[in-house]
C-alpha cells in the first residue's frame, strides 16, 4: 500500500457562467521517503488537486477517493481532517511573505502549529519552534522576529520548518520556489531534498523536477497527461504536450520552440483530447475521442498515438 | 516605537494650535467694537458690548490679545459665559461626566455588537444569518437617531413602565447607581445600535477580505480549529480598519453627542453647545470647540498607539 492514493479525483467549483472542473480524474500514488513531482502550466489544477485533497478549497465539490495510510480523506469529517493536517501532512506556499501571518512572530506560527495537536505546555511548543528553525538554517534568536524582518528565502525556510514542525509523513510543497531568485532557490530545494519524508512538489519548472523527483505527473487541463519515472520522463517523453514542455525548456541562451497557443478553458473544455488545438501532431481521431491513459503501466500517457506505437 | 510617538504627540499640538489660532481669528479679528458686539450677540445693550471690550481688553493689539487668549488656554482658562456668568471650564467640567459615561458605554455595546455581528455575517457568506444582519444594519443605519430615541422612550413610559427606564439628566454612579442606569441604558443602547450598524458593515468587508489572504490557508493547513481561524488569525488582521474608525468615532462622539443627548435630555457636552449656540453664548461656543478638536486629536494618537501594538510591521518599521 502506498502512503496516498488518489483515485479519480475531481474538483468542480460553481461559477456564475457554470461549473467550472479545475480537476477532472486525477490519479497518482506517492511512496512513503519518495518525491513525486507534479508539472505543468499555469492554471492545469495542480494546487487544486492537492489543496482539496486537505479541504483546503472551500467552495469546491471534491469527489473520487484519497486514501492517506489507509484512511479515505475524501469526505472525512472535518474535525478529523483537521487532525491531519499540520501532523501528518504539511504544507508549503509559493509566496512565503503573504502565506505567514504579519502580526505573530515566526516562533509563534511555528510553537501554534505544534499546541494545535499536541499536548505540551508553551514553553515546550516554542523550543521546537526554535529547534526546527536551527534545522532549516536559522539562528534561534530569531524566533521572536516577525515575517517582514526576513528574506524571502528565509520565511520560506521558516514555512517549511512549520510544515516539518511535527515530523509529517507527507509534506506538500507547492511551487514553493517560484517567488524566490535562483541562488535561494537552490538551498530551498535542497533543504526539502534532506526532509526525509514523502514530498509531492508541485512546479512549472522542470529543472525542479530534475532536480528532486522520484515520479513526476505531467498535468493538462486538470488531468494528468503523462506519469513516468523521472528518467525516463526526461529520456523518453511520450506525450506531445511534455514533448513541448522539454522543447521549451531553455538550451544555453535560446528558448526552443515554446508551445503555442494558451491553455484551455475549463468552464468548456475541448472535445476529445483536451490538447488537441494545440497539439502539432494530432490525428482526426484526436478532437472526438478522449484518450485514456495507455501505454506501459510505468509509464502510460493519454495520447491516441501510443495506439499505433 | 518612542520617536514615533513623541512625532505624533508633537504634530497633536500643532494641530491644537492651529484650531486655536483658527478660533481666535474667526472671533476676535477686526475692529474692537464690532468684535465686542458680535461677542455679545445683536440684541445686547451698548453697555454690556462696552464692558465686554473692557473685560476682555479688545483695545489691546490683535498679537498681544492672541498671546493672552493662547496663555489662558494653556492655563486651561476658558473665559466666563456671558448667560450663567459661570466659568466656561466649571461649565465643560459639569457636563463632561454625562458625554463621557454615554460615549464610553455606548462603545462597549457597539463594538460587541458590531464586531461580533460582522464576523457572524462574514463567516458565513450569503447565509440566511448574513443576510438577516444585512437588513438590520440597514435599518439601523437609515433610522435617524432621534425617531429611534424618541421610541424608545415611548417605549419605556408607556408600554414597560416596569424596566423603570427613564429619560433624564445624568446622575454620578458614585451618587445613586440605580438612577445612573436608569438614565443611562436607554441612551447607551440609542446611541450603540445606530454606531454598531456601522461597524457590522465594517467588520464583515474587512474579515471578508481577510479570510481570503494566504495565511489563513496556511493557519488551516497546519490543523488550527476554524474557530481560531476565525478569530485569531482572521479578526486580529481585520481589526486594524476597525480600531482606525473607533479612535474618530469615539474622539468626535467626545466632543458632544448632540441628537442622542438631546432626546434624552442628558446635559452633557452635547447639550451645552446647543444651549450656548441658540444663547449666543460665544466663550461657550469656543471652549467646547476647542474641546472637541483636543478630543480627536487625543483619539488619533491613541489609535496610532493602538496601531503598533497590534501592528508589529508599525512597531518595528
Ligand atoms: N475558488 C475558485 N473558484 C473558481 N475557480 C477556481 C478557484 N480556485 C481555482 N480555480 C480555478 O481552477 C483552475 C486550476 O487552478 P490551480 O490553482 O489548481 O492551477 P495551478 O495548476 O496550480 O496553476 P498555477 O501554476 O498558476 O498555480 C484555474 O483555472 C483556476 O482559475
Ligand atoms: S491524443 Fe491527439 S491531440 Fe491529444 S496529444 Fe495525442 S496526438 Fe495530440
Ligand atoms: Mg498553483
Amino acid at each position: 500500500m502506498s502512503l496516498l492514493e488518489v483515485s479519480g479525483l475531481r474538483v468542480t467549483f460553481a461559477t456564475p457562467d457554470g461549473d467550472l472542473q479545475a480537476v477532472r480524474g486525477v490519479s497518482f500514488e506517492v511512496e512513503a521517503g519518495q518525491t513525486l513531482g507534479v508539472v505543468g502550466e499555469s492554471g492545469s489544477g495542480k494546487s487544486v488537486s492537492v489543496q482539496a485533497l486537505l479541504g483546503l478549497v472551500p467552495g469546491a465539490r471534491v469527489e473520487g477517493s484519497a486514501l492517506f495510510d489507509g484512511e479515505q480523506l475524501i469526505g472525512m469529517p472535518a474535525e478529523r481532517l483537521r487532525r491531519i493536517r499540520g501532523a501528518r501532512i504539511g504544507m508549503v506556499f509559493q509566496d512565503p511573505l503573504s502565506s505567514l501571518h504579519p502580526m505573530y512572530s515566526v516562533g509563534r506560527q511555528i510553537a501554534e502549529a505544534v499546541l494545535v495537536h499536541r499536548k505540551v505546555s508553551k514553553d515546550q511548543a516554542w523550543s521546537v519552534a526554535r529547534e526546527r528553525l536551527e534545522q532549516v538554517g536559522i539562528p534561534a534568536v530569531r524566533v521572536r522576529d516577525y515575517p517582514h524582518q526576513f528574506s524571502g528565502g528565509m520565511r520560506q525556510r521558516v514555512m517549511i520548518a512549520m510544515a516539518m514542525a511535527l515530523d509529517p509523513e507527507l509534506i506538500i510543497a507547492d511551487e514553493p520556489t517560484t517567488a524566490l531568485d535562483a541562488t535561494v532557490r537552490a538551498q530551498i530545494l535542497e533543504l526539502l531534498g534532506r526532509l526525509g519524508c514523502a514530498l509531492i512538489i508541485i512546479t512549472h519548472d522542470l529543472g525542479v523536477i530534475a532536480d528532486m523527483a522520484d515520479e513526476v505527473m505531467v498535468m493538462y487541463a486538470g488531468k494528468p497527461v503523462e506519469k513516468a519515472g523521472r528518467r525516463d520522463l526526461f529520456r523518453d517523453p511520450r506525450h506531445p504536450y511534455t514533448r513541448g514542455l522539454l522543447n521549451s525548456l531553455p538550451h544555453g541562451k535560446e528558448r526552443l520552440q515554446p508551445i503555442t497557443g494558451r491553455p484551455p478553458s475549463l468552464l468548456s473544455p475541448p472535445s476529445g483530447c483536451s490538447f488537441h488545438p494545440r497539439c502539432p501532431v494530432r490525428i482526426p481521431r484526436c478532437p472526438i475521442e478522449e484518450p485514456p491513459m495507455l501505454g506501459p503501466d510505468d509509464h502510460p500517457d493519454a495520447c491516441w498515438l501510443e495506439v499505433g506505437r | 516605537m518612542w520617536r514615533f510617538l513623541i512625532r505624533r504627540i508633537v504634530f497633536g499640538v500643532v494641530v491644537l494650535w492651529l484650531v486655536a489660532t483658527t478660533v481666535f481669528l474667526l472671533f476676535f479679528a477686526g475692529p474692537a467694537d464690532n468684535v465686542a458686539r458680535r461677542l455679545a450677540g445683536p440684541r445686547a445693550p451698548i453697555e454690556v458690548v462696552e464692558q465686554i471690550k473692557d473685560t476682555l481688553g479688545l483695545d489691546r493689539p490683535l498679537f498681544t490679545q492672541y498671546l493672552g487668549f493662547l496663555g489662558d488656554l494653556l492655563r486651561g482658562d476658558l473665559g466666563t459665559s456671558f448667560i450663567s456668568q459661570t466659568p466656561v471650564s466649571t461649565l465643560i467640567l459639569q457636563s463632561l461626566p454625562g458625554t463621557l459615561w454615554l460615549v464610553f458605554g455606548a462603545a462597549v455595546l457597539w463594538m460587541l455588537m458590531g464586531v461580533g455581528g460582522g464576523v457572524l455575517s462574514a463567516t458565513k457568506p450569503r447565509s440566511l444569518r448574513d443576510r438577516t444582519l444585512t437588513v438590520l444594519v440597514l435599518a439601523g443605519i437609515s433610522l435617524p437617531t432621534f425617531v429611534l430615541g424618541i421610541l424608545m422612550i415611548y417605549l419605556a413610559l408607556s408600554v414597560f413602565p416596569g424596566t423603570g427606564l427613564q429619560p433624564g439628566p445624568y446622575i454620578s454612579p458614585f451618587i445613586d447607581v440605580g438612577a445612573f442606569l436608569s438614565t443611562m441604558v436607554m441612551p447607551w443602547i440609542c446611541l450603540a445600535v445606530v454606531q454598531a450598524a456601522v461597524y457590522v458593515r465594517l467588520t464583515r468587508g474587512s474579515m471578508l477580505d481577510t479570510m481570503g489572504e494566504d495565511y489563513i490557508r496556511t493557519a488551516r493547513a497546519k490543523g488550527v480549529p476554524e474557530r481560531s481561524v476565525t478569530y485569531r488569525h482572521g479578526l486580529r488582521a481585520a481589526l486594524t480598519p476597525v480600531i482606525t474608525q473607533f479612535g474618530v468615532d469615539v474622539g468626535t462622539l467626545l466632543g458632544g453627542v448632540v441628537v442622542t443627548e438631546s432626546v434624552f435630555g442628558l446635559q452633557g457636552i452635547g447639550q451645552l453647545m446647543i444651549r450656548s449656540v441658540r444663547d449666543g453664548d460665544l466663550p461657550v461656543i469656543i471652549g467646547a470647540a476647542i474641546l472637541a478638536a483636543a478630543f480627536i486629536v487625543l483619539a488619533n494618537i491613541l489609535v496610532d498607539v493602538a496601531y503598533s501594538f497590534l501592528d508589529p510591521r508599525v512597531r518595528l518599521a
